[in-house]
C-alpha cells in the first residue's frame, strides 16, 4: 500500500483555510442563502473568483498539471477498458479458445480472469505512484495560488468599501 | 438446520447489533447534528478507515452470497462478476474519486449543479440516485431473507418477513441516530468481520485439498456434472446469442456503474483531501480484489465439497452456497463444528447486508433532502433543518425498500445488484463524466443524459424477462415482456452518454467558459474544496 504519505495528510484537519463548515446545510441557523456577491465599489468591475479561475487554467503550472493527469489517464483507461471488454467479448463468444487447458485443470479462461485481478492492481499501484510523484506537489501549489489570489481580492475589495463607506 | 444453528447464529448476530447499536450511540453522544456531520462525519476519517468502510461498503450480500453461489452453481462465469465488480474500481480511481472529492460536498448533483443552473439538474441527479439506492437496497433485502430462510427452513415464511422488515427497521435507527460516523464505523467493523470469515473459510477449503487448486478446480468440474465445461464460460451465458448479450450487457453495467453508485461517491466525501480520497481508493481496491480471489476459491470449493445440487436445494439461485460450505467445513451439518462455522457465517453475511444498508440508506436521505427536497420544497415553506428531512427520508427509502424486498424474494442477489449498477452506469456516469470533462457541456444535456439513460434502463427492466414472461420472473402469470436481455447495460448506457451529447449539441445556451475553469481547476488542484 501507499506508505508515502507523509505526516501531513493527518494535519490538514479543522484549520484548512477551505474548511467552511457554516456555509454547509440549509435551514441551520438564520441566513440559509449564502450573501450575494457584493458590487465592487467604485463602478469598476472588480476580478470575480471566476477570473482567477480563468486565469488559472491558462496557467502554464495548471496546463502542465492537468496534461500530467490526461497524459496518465487517457490511455490507462483506454488500455484497461479494451482489455476488459476483450475479455468479456471473448468470454461470450469465443468459449473454445478460453476453455483451452493450459496446465492441469488451469485454462485460458482462468489465466486471463486472474490477468485482470493482476492488471487491476498494477494499474493501480502505477496510478498512486504517478500521482503522488509527478502531480501532487504541483497541485497543491495551485490550490495556494488560487486561495491567496481570493484573499487578495477579498482585502481589496473590503479597502474599497470602507473607502466608499468613509466618504 | 438444527435448533443448535439458529440459537448460535442468533447469538452472534445480536452481539453484532449490540456492537453496532453501541457505535452509534457512542459515535452520536454530543453531535452537533449538522448536515456536515450528518452526511458526511466531519470529513475527518482516514484513508485507511475510509478503505475499509468503501470495502464494506461495496462487498454486499451481492459479493459474499451472490457470487459464490453463481460460481457454486455455474463455474466460471460466476467468477466474471467478480472480475467486473473489480476494474470498475480503476474507473473510480482513474476518472472520479478524487476529481468528485475536489468538486462536491455531499452528493453527486453537487458536482454537476456547480456548472449548471442548479434546479433541474439537482432533481434530474437526484431523482436517478435515489433509483439506484432503492434497487440495491431491494438486492440487500433479499439477501436478508433469503438467509433467514435458509436459517429457518420452509417453515420460517412469517419469519423471513419478520427479518426483512426488522433489517429495515434497524438501519433506520442507524442512519437517523448515528448518520454518517456511525455508518462508517458499522462498515468498518464488518469489512473486519467479512475479510476475517474469507480468509479462515478459504484456508479451510484449501486444507481440505491440501493446497493444491488445481485438485480444487479438477473436483469442482467433477462434482458439477458439467466435466471441464465447469471451468471455462459458457453455462449460464453461452447458451445463445440472447444470454451472450446478455453478459456482454451485465459486464458493461458492472465496470461502469460502479463510478456512479450514489453510497460509494458520497464516500469520497468523509475524507479531508483529495489525496486521502485518492489513498482510500487504493486500500479499497486491495481489500476488495483479496476479497473477490477469495470468492474464487469459495464458490469451487461449494461446488466441490457441497455440490451443486444441494445448494441449489437449499437456494434455487445459490445464495446460500457459502453458509453450506461453512457447515461442511466445520464438520457436516450435525455437528459443534459445523454449528459454530455455519452461525459465524451467517451472522457475519447479516452484518454485510446490514452495513450495506446503512450506508445506501444514508446516501439516499442525502439525495433526497440535500437535492430533491432543498430542490422542490415551497419557497416559504416552513423551515425545517435539513437533517430532519434526511432523517424522515431514511424512514420513507426504507420503507419502499422492504416493500420491493418482499417481493422480489426469491431472485439472485447479485443479479438484483446488477440492475442497480446498470441504471447507476446509464444515469449517473454520464453526467458525472461530462460535467468534469467536457467544456462545452450544457444544462440540458446534463438533465437529458441523467432522464436519458434512467427512463430507458428502468422502462427496459420493467419489459424484461426479469418481470414478466418467465417462471423466475416477479409476475409469471402475465407477460408484457418485450426486450429479451435481462440487464439493460447494453442499450441504456450508450443511450445515456448520446442523450446528455444530443442535449447539449440541440441546447442554444451558451456554455459557461468561467465555468467550466472553476470546475477544471477545482477537480484537479483541490482549490475551494470543502
Amino acid at each position: 500500500m501507499d506508505k508515502h504519505e507523509g505526516p501531513d495528510a493527518g494535519t490538514i484537519r479543522l484549520d484548512d483555510p477551505w474548511y467552511d463548515a457554516l456555509a454547509v446545510g440549509w435551514g441551520e441557523g438564520e441566513g440559509g442563502e449564502p450573501p450575494p456577491p457584493r458590487p465592487a465599489a467604485g463602478g469598476r468591475a472588480a476580478p470575480g473568483a471566476s477570473d482567477i479561475y480563468l486565469e488559472v487554467q491558462r496557467s502554464a503550472a495548471f496546463q502542465e498539471v492537468r496534461s500530467r493527469y490526461r497524459g496518465f489517464v487517457v490511455p490507462a483507461t483506454a488500455g484497461f477498458l479494451l482489455w476488459y471488454v476483450a475479455y468479456v467479448v471473448a468470454a461470450t463468444t469465443a468459449p473454445g479458445i478460453m476453455a483451452r487447458p493450459v496446465f492441469g485443470a488451469v485454462n485460458v479462461a482462468l489465466l486471463a480472469g486472474l490477468g485482470q485481478f493482476l492488471s487491476t492492481f498494477l494499474l493501480t499501484w502505477a496510478y498512486s505512484r504517478h500521482a503522488r510523484l509527478r502531480r501532487d506537489r504541483a497541485a497543491l501549489d495551485l490550490r495556494w495560488t488560487v486561495f491567496e489570489q481570493e484573499r487578495d481580492q477579498e482585502r481589496n475589495r473590503n479597502r474599497n468599501q470602507s473607502r466608499g463607506t468613509g466618504r | 438446520m438444527t435448533t443448535e444453528h439458529q440459537t448460535l447464529a442468533l447469538i452472534l448476530f445480536s452481539l453484532f447489533i449490540a456492537v453496532t447499536l453501541g457505535i452509534t450511540t457512542w459515535v452520536s453522544r454530543n453531535r452537533h447534528g449538522s448536515a456536515e456531520e450528518f452526511y458526511v462525519g466531519g470529513r475527518l476519517f482516514s484513508p485507511m478507515e475510509n478503505g475499509f468502510a468503501i470495502a464494506g461498503d461495496y462487498m454486499s450480500a451481492a459479493s459474499f452470497l451472490g457470487i459464490s453461489g453463481l460460481i457454486a452453481l455455474f463455474g466460471y462465469d460466476g467468477l466474471l462478476y467478480s472480475v467486473g465488480f473489480l476494474v470498475a474500481w480503476l474507473v473510480v480511481l482513474f476518472l472520479v474519486a478524487e476529481l468528485v472529492r475536489n468538486c462536491g460536498r455531499f452528493t453527486l448533483a453537487d458536482v454537476v449543479a456547480a456548472r449548471m443552473s442548479e434546479r433541474p439538474v439537482r432533481i434530474a441527479a437526484g431523482a436517478s440516485s435515489v433509483t439506484v439506492s432503492v434497487l440495491y437496497l431491494v438486492a440487500q433485502m433479499v439477501g436478508a431473507g433469503s438467509l433467514v430462510g435458509l436459517l429457518l427452513g420452509d417453515s420460517g415464511t412469517a419469519a423471513r418477513t419478520l427479518t426483512v422488515i426488522g433489517v429495515g427497521a434497524l438501519m433506520v435507527v442507524y442512519v437517523s441516530f448515528g448518520g454518517m460516523r456511525a455508518t462508517t464505523w458499522i462498515q468498518i467493523v464488518k469489512a473486519v468481520l467479512l475479510m476475517g470469515g474469507a480468509v479462515t473459510l478459504t484456508v479451510l477449503v484449501l486444507l481440505r485439498f491440501h493446497g493444491d487448486f488445481d485438485q480444487l478446480l479438477t473436483s469442482a468440474a467433477e462434482r458439477s456434472g458439467h466435466g471441464r465445461r465447469f471451468l471455462s464460460p459458457g453455462l449460464k451465458y453461452g447458451a445463445d446469442w440472447t444470454s451472450r448479450f446478455d453478459f456482454m450487457s451485465l459486464g458493461l453495467a458492472l465496470v461502469l456503474g460502479t463510478a456512479g453508485l450514489p453510497h460509494i461517491l458520497s464516500r469520497f466525501y468523509t475524507v479531508p483531501t483529495a489525496r486521502a480520497a485518492r489513498r482510500s481508493v487504493v486500500w479499497a481496491i486491495a481489500l476488495i480484489g483479496g476479497f473477490y480471489l477469495m470468492t474464487i476459491v469459495l464458490g469451487f470449493g461449494a461446488a466441490a465439497l457441497v455440490g451443486p445440487d444441494e445448494v441449489r436445494a437449499s437456494n434455487a439461485s445459490g445464495n446460500t452456497a457459502v453458509p453450506l460450505l461453512a457447515a461442511f467445513l466445520g464438520g457436516g451439518a450435525g455437528t459443534t463444528g459445523g454449528a459454530v462455522l455455519f452461525a459465524f457465517v451467517a451472522a457475519i453475511a447479516f452484518a454485510t447486508i446490514l452495513a450495506v444498508v446503512a450506508g445506501i440508506t444514508l446516501a439516499s436521505s442525502a439525495s433526497v433532502a440535500h437535492d430533491l427536497y432543498a430542490s422542490l420544497k415551497r419557497r416559504h415553506a416552513r423551515q425545517r433543518s435539513e437533517v430532519a428531512v434526511a432523517r424522515v427520508a431514511a424512514v420513507g427509502i426504507g420503507a419502499v425498500a422492504i416493500a420491493l424486498g418482499l417481493l422480489a424474494q426469491d431472485l439472485n442477489v447479485a443479479f438484483l445488484v446488477g440492475l442497480a449498477f446498470a441504471v447507476a452506469a446509464s444515469a449517473n456516469l454520464p453526467v458525472l463524466l461530462y460535467s468534469l470533462f467536457w467544456r462545452g457541456f450544457t444544462t440540458r444535456g446534463a438533465v437529458w443524459s441523467v432522464y436519458g439513460g434512467l427512463v430507458p434502463a428502468v422502462v427496459l427492466v420493467v419489459l424484461s424477462p426479469v418481470v414478466s414472461g418467465s417462471p423466475e420472473s416477479l409476475f409469471p402469470g402475465v407477460s408484457f415482456q418485450f426486450f429479451p436481455l435481462q440487464n439493460p447495460g447494453l442499450v441504456s448506457i450508450p443511450l445515456g452518454f448520446l442523450a446528455g451529447w444530443l442535449g447539449t449539441v440541440t441546447s442554444a445556451e451558451e456554455p459557461g467558459e468561467a465555468k467550466y475553469a472553476e470546475t477544471e481547476v477545482r477537480s484537479l488542484t483541490g482549490a475551494g474544496a470543502v
